[in-house]
């Protein structure tokens, strides 16, 4: 898709540029980890759809419990009819058996005559009760019969306190009035939770949230393992290819951008994928089976609940829109800000004695109040994203009652029916955030990936497995010819156009030139860092095109200006990769370079660590360097000597050391020593990255040109 | 972390309190709602109650999700401009006072850490106000206000909630004692990864050259392996997080309606219906209670990072200057002197002095040379001229006048400075050549180029895409050593100073260019008094006066051929880099 070009060099712009091309060359990366990977997205669907699963159990559950609230009011008339019609029945045959009676009072008899007169104009039931219920205990007594219902005996007393609490019953009082009833009638009109029936939902919804979460665990344990080991597999691979690229590679990239690939760009892979790509079945699935199981369980709900949460998500992708404006605008000022604090903070002598100071604040001030603007806004974008949320789960809460209690009053659904969406909502909702969130993760992931892959594609070093001819330390003369070599570091421009040299066994070659002449070149072509691009050089009469890189880096000791040396100890150091030496040869060596006195001064000797002991100087360190190469047994030099920084005594040691160093070897030496050059038996002088003079000191003095000058402009003034 | 919240303003107070109201407004409406909640569950329950009082009660409580909102919005706005401004005035504050810090403390915290204290640690702090002072307010009120709700609605509930608030504690509290520490050990073996990478790189031709490919590969393995089982573990560990939280709030529901139904079926008539509303009330309320115990627990992680932040950026802003400003600014009686009397220098918690009891000075016009080995202290010596340091003992006179009485602005003034290192500015050459403020009117153009004229930097300048406006990018990494060093040497000289300060300035540039450099630059600054310290033998031949150092003591002063006869350091130096006829020659 055609986009429009953004700034020259913007910064933090994550886009990758083939997304899915990108994401796709992940997949297959991950493919030895496929069990595990399938395995872990199997898991993280069967513990999405758990969770699906439970809501309509728990829905279950308070269909249960609702059971058990409201009285059974059915019974309560059953008990009334049986009773009543005991009444009735009786009121026609026993009226005289009452009246003869010796155990009513006289007083009750006549009540009794009062209330039965009423009785024949009545009609309505409540009327009767309110009638009955004023009949005297005693008139009771003989008029009512035992009832027995569903087992259930109910005596003539527990009728008599029925008909009592019964009389000014009300809605409002009903349920405490029902809590007076006689235990006879209470037991048969009381609700009961299937109780048997709530445990075990309820064991079977806690089996299901162990598993749910155990599920869970499992899948992120194996999508952990999976991402860091292949983020490590990734950084090997990284490191593996450092070693095969060719040194133009590194002569043009900055170490930082492949440093940056190891770590940051690796690290945002892992990252990513251990979240999103879980996040994604989890939600996805989540998704389209809340969706599901929402339809299933009532249309109409499932429809309400989507509108409700979209209408939410809706407003909130607006804002997240924007908001991811102001964080990329944030992102760019806070590097704008950051470079300016670096760039003042280390010119920081300069920004004094120059008074850039006042300057310095003031710049520094409408970048700071630019990082403000972007901040602020940002900020308060993104903090209103979860009280948007909340709202938006509350809104569908409503809605789903609402509709849901329409629903219920119509008999359409139960009450269980509205808690378990409730829950639908809630599970509808966070995994359109989630998703939204994965997918930026991807695409940051996307182009990460983009930029290790792009490195482990770049080109490696020609093969050169198939070499026959070699050549070994000790049978070589150490004679080396430069026929018509020609050379540049680009197709376009050559800069070595037809250099042709002989140099026998044992002699000494010095090249000079001002900073900057391109002096290694001729380390990279006298060690194959560069291929050569016409002509040829031959080590023996052998041309370097039949020689392997690893053969010809055995004939030559090289030892380089800048020290180079790793985090460990001297000892390491200095056998370097010749691991199997004994300490004794390391400790011949450091003799050789007469560094051995310095190294017993030092805490732990040979054992002692080099970072973090201030008290190695620069010199010490390149007499370090200089045992290392010492300890390399061959026949060809290629030696960069100090310029200056190192102090008078130790500048002697190194250069006795090197002196040493070139006995009987044919050596290469960039030379920056005047006795070195007027001892050398072919000075090559260098200028801007050609050979523009070559011959012996006397000749080349002789020759009054660019050597010359150089010479004797030291001594001016 | 408290001494930082001094930087808060009284308006900023009046908001925070304002934000504080607001939060307990925020947290009753959002406490209501689970009430109408219930409301709507018993409407819904009990037979014959209508749709309109259903909604009714909805709407209630969808007001107070609105006004929950809108308090939460103008809460966010608050926060984020409170804690944007707090972070723009550190930054504004920080940035200046490392501005007026010399170069002792510009030594003692580290260029590299203060630059982090300026950017990522004032973030740190920035992140805990906009997000913190939210939860901070809002967790324990709700916290709170949310227990009292349901204290009286069931104990069984209570312990119940209870037991899951504290299980989530234990969780939380176990993860920050195991995998806490280990994250700074991640870091560091972050940083060992990148060190082995970064050592590849560099020494990519050493390594190259002694076959040493798989030794590195090796190496790099080991720290690899090491990163990975470490990123492992705390992963690992950090992937309980997620289904516990789950479980909890899940396990929490399912526990009070269990516990609902055993009560309900063992009330009383009247009171199960009240029960069960209370029910649906708790499942609600128990969550907020976990939610804000999960906000708590999140603010104690966010906690020992921001105030690592607060105590660096604390220790900066609280940092002593040790140069105090003097008050100096008229006339002076000489011009172009610079005078050392008795001079010791050492730092100030050190034993060693670095400088003892240096005299000499030079006149208008001269040139004095200060030669010696590294650790000798050529550069402390002349670093004391524009007071990045103040001498221990003795005083230093500039024009007369002691360095520590002049207004520093004064004394810059006076001086062109060349550092060691040459340090460039982004933006065009121009920019960095008119760089400052001398006290007089601006560099014109056709000064600029006379600058760069002397320092040997027309050829390449004006090879350069757009020439005098060629942009030089972050750092001057699109220019080479020799090319920074000559803009740098240019950017003193278009300063027009009298004194004129180069520290080992010339030591990327090859003997020619530096030869015809000073050449020129002695013709063209006739009048200035030029200091020079230098490495090479060679730089220094036709100084004036040549000053000796060794282990900070003055062991020769004189000229090049009175110090071959009578200093012996000077001879064996000279000696190491010439040979006898070359030095008798010259």
């Amino acid at each position: 898709m055609p986009r429009p070009m953004g700034k020259p060099g913007a910064k933090g712009s994550e886009k990758s540029k083939n997304f899915f091309g990108s994401i796709k060359r992940l997949i297959e990366n991950l493919k030895p980890w496929k069990i595990l990977l399938v395995f872990s997205i199997v898991l993280a669907l069967c513990s999405a759809i758990l969770a699906l699963i439970s809501p309509d159990k728990l829905s279950s559950l308070t269909d249960t419990i609702t059971d058990g609230i409201m009285p059974k009011t059915e019974k309560l008339s059953t008990v009334m009819e049986s009773t009543i019609s005991n009444l009735q029945e009786n009121l026609k045959t026993k009226i005289l058996e009452v009246m003869a009676s010796n155990d009513v009072s006289e007083e009750d008899k006549q009540n009794f005559m009062m209330i039965s007169k009423q009785m024949g104009n009545l009609e309505k039931r409540e009327e009767f009760l309110a009638v009955f219920a004023q009949i005297p205990d005693s008139v009771f007594r003989l008029l009512l019969e035992d009832v027995t219902i569903e087992n259930n005996l109910i005596s003539i007393e527990d009728q008599i306190s029925l008909f009592r609490l019964m009389k000014d019953m009300n809605e409002d009082n009903a349920l405490q009035k029902i809590d007076q009833f006689p235990v006879s009638i209470y037991n048969i009109i009381k609700p009961t939770i299937d109780m048997e029936k709530a445990k075990s939902i309820t064991i079977f919804i806690g089996i299901l949230y162990v598993t749910s979460a155990l599920f869970n665990y499992i899948e992120s344990f194996a999508m952990t393992t999976i991402s860091n080991r292949f983020a490590k597999d990734l950084r090997s691979r990284i490191s593996v290819k450092i070693n095969k690229l060719p040194l133009k590679y590194f002569d043009t990239h900055e170490t930082g951008d492949v440093l940056s690939r190891v770590t940051n760009d690796v690290d945002t892979i892992a990252q990513n994928l251990n979240n999103s790509l879980s996040t994604l079945v989890t939600s996805l699935t989540l998704f389209i089976g809340s969706i599901i199981m929402m339809f299933a369980t009532n249309a109409i709900m499932a429809i309400t609940a989507i509108v409700a949460s979209l209408i939410g998500f809706s407003f909130m992708s607006v804002i997240l829109m924007k908001s991811q404006k102001y964080f990329m605008k944030r992102q760019e000022e806070l590097g704008n800000i950051n470079g300016y604090i670096e760039e003042i903070y280390s010119g920081h002598n300069v920004v004094k004695t120059y008074n850039g100071d006042k300057e310095a604040i003031e710049r520094f001030g409408k970048l700071n109040y630019n990082l403000y603007e972007a901040n602020r806004k940002s900020q308060f974008l993104s903090g209103l994203m979860m009280p948007i949320m909340n709202f938006v789960g509350n809104f569908g809460y409503v809605a789903v009652c609402i509709v849901g209690a329409l629903l219920v009053s119509n008999n359409v659904i139960t009450f269980g029916v509205i808690v378990a969406f409730i829950i639908y909502v809630r599970l509808f909702t966070n995994p359109l955030t989630q998703i939204a969130q994965a997918m930026t993760a991807l695409q940051s992931t996307a182009a990460a990936g983009e930029r290790v892959f792009e490195f482990l594609d770049e080109e490696e070093m020609p093969d050169e497995s198939h070499f026959t001819k070699h050549l070994e330390n000790d049978k070589v003369k150490g004679e080396i010819e430069f026929k018509n070599v020609r050379f540049g570091y680009t197709k376009e421009k050559t800069i070595i156009h037809d250099f042709s040299v002989k140099v026998n066994p044992g002699e000494k070659i010095a090249i000079v030139g001002p900073t900057g002449a391109g002096k290694t070149t001729m380390v990279n072509l006298l060690m194959k860092f560069y291929e050569i691009d016409g002509g040829d050089i031959l080590i023996d009469g052998t041309s370097i095109h039949e020689l392997t890189r690893e053969n010809i880096h055995k004939l030559f000791c090289m030892v380089l200006q800048d020290t180079w040396l790793f985090d460990g100890t001297i000892k390491e150091n200095i056998k370097f990769n010749k691991e199997n030496l004994s300490d004794d040869e390391v400790w011949e060596a450091c003799k050789n370079v007469g560094v051995d006195h310095f190294i017993k001064t030092l805490p732990g000797g040979l054992g002692a660590v080099i970072s973090d002991n201030d008290s190695v100087s620069s010199g010490q360190k390149q007499l370090f360097t200089i045992a290392r190469g010492n300890l390399e047994d061959a026949p060809f030099l290629i030696l960069d000597e100090a310029t200056s920084n190192v102090d008078t005594r130790t500048e002697e040691l190194v250069q006795k050391a090197m002196d040493r160093l070139t006995e009987g070897k044919t050596s290469f030496i960039i030379a920056h020593r005047l006795s070195t050059i007027k001892n050398a038996d072919l000075i090559l002088v260098m200028k801007d990255g050609n050979i523009i003079e070559q011959g012996t000191h006397q000749e080349l003095m002789n020759q009054k040109g660019f050597y010359e000058k150089l010479y004797n402009s030291q001594f001016e003034m | 972390m408290g001494k930082l919240f001094k930087n808060f303003t009284k308006k900023d107070f009046f908001f925070i309190g304002i934000c504080i109201l607001l939060i307990i407004f925020q947290v009753g409406l959002e406490l209501k709602i689970p009430n109408y909640m219930s409301a709507i569950t018993r409407l819904v329950q009990t037979e014959g109650s209508s749709i309109g009082e259903i909604t009714l009660q909805g709407v209630y409580m969808l007001l107070c999700a609105l006004g929950s909102l809108i308090s939460a919005v103008i809460v966010g706005y608050f926060a984020s401009n409170l804690a944007s401004n707090f972070s723009k005035t550190l930054r504004d504050k920080i940035f200046s006072k490392v501005l007026g810090f010399s170069t002792k403390e510009m030594k003692e915290l580290e260029t590299s850490s203060l630059i982090t204290r300026t950017t990522n640690d004032i973030t740190q702090v920035e992140m805990l106000i906009s997000m913190g002072l939210q939860m901070i307010v809002k967790a324990p009120i709700m916290a709170v206000w949310a227990i009292l709700k349901i204290l009286n609605k069931g104990l069984e509930w209570s312990i119940l909630t209870a037991v899951c608030v504290l299980v989530l504690l234990t969780t939380i509290g176990f993860l920050m004692v195991i995998v806490l520490p280990r994250f700074a050990k991640v870091q560091k073996l972050i940083d060992k990864v990148n060190g082995v990478t970064r050592e590849n790189l560099t020494g990519i031709r050493v390594v190259r050259a002694f076959n040493a490919e798989k030794f590195q590969e090796g190496r790099f393995e080991k720290t690899n392996e090491s990163l990975t089982n470490m990123q492992l573990f705390n992963q690992r560990c950090f992937s309980i997080m997620q289904p516990v939280m789950m479980l909890i709030m899940n396990g929490l529901t399912l526990g009070i309606y269990f516990i609902g139904a055993h009560l309900i079926e063992g009330a009383m008539m009247s009171e199960k219906i009240t029960l069960f509303s209370n029910m649906v009330v708790f499942s609600s309320y128990g969550m907020q209670v976990i939610s804000s115990f999960l906000m708590l627990a999140m603010i104690f992680m966010m906690w020992p990072r921001a105030n690592i932040s607060a105590k660096r950026i604390n220790e900066v802003l609280t940092k002593e200057e040790s140069i105090v400003d003097g008050t100096f600014e008229g006339n002076t009686k000489e011009i172009g002197t610079v005078e050392f009397k008795n001079v010791s220098f050492k730092y100030p918690d050190a034993d060693e002095y670095l400088l003892r009891d240096i005299s000499f000075k030079v006149n208008k016009g001269e040139t004095i040379a200060f030669i010696g080995s590294t650790g000798s202290g050529k550069s402390t010596l002349i670093n004391l001229v524009p007071r990045f340091y103040d001498a221990t003992e003795g005083e230093i006179l500039v024009d007369g006048v002691n360095v520590k009485e002049y207004k520093q602005e004064i004394l810059h003034n006076k001086i062109g400075y060349v550092p060691q290192r040459a340090v460039m500015f982004t933006g065009s050459v121009t920019d960095n050549i008119r760089y400052g403020d001398n006290g007089r009117e601006e560099v014109t153009q056709e000064q600029i180029k006379e600058s760069i004229r002397v320092a040997q930097g027309t050829d390449f300048v004006e090879k350069m895409e757009n020439t005098y406006d060629a942009h030089i990018a972050r750092g001057g990494t699109n220019i080479s050593g020799g090319q920074k060093q000559r803009l740098a040497i240019a950017r003193a000289i278009a300063r027009n100073p009298e004194i004129y300060i180069f520290d080992d300035s010339f030591s990327a540039l090859d003997y020619k260019t530096d030869a015809t450099l000073r050449k020129e630059l002695k013709n063209y600054t006739k009048d200035a008094t030029s200091m020079i310290v230098a490495q090479r033998i060679g730089t220094i031949l036709n100084a004036d006066t040549i000053v000796v150092l060794d282990n900070g003591h003055c062991v020769g002063i004189g000229t090049h051929k009175e110090l071959l006869k009578n200093c012996e350091v000077y001879k064996e130096i000279a000696l190491s880099q010439l040979s006898e006829e070359e030095i008798n020659n010259a």
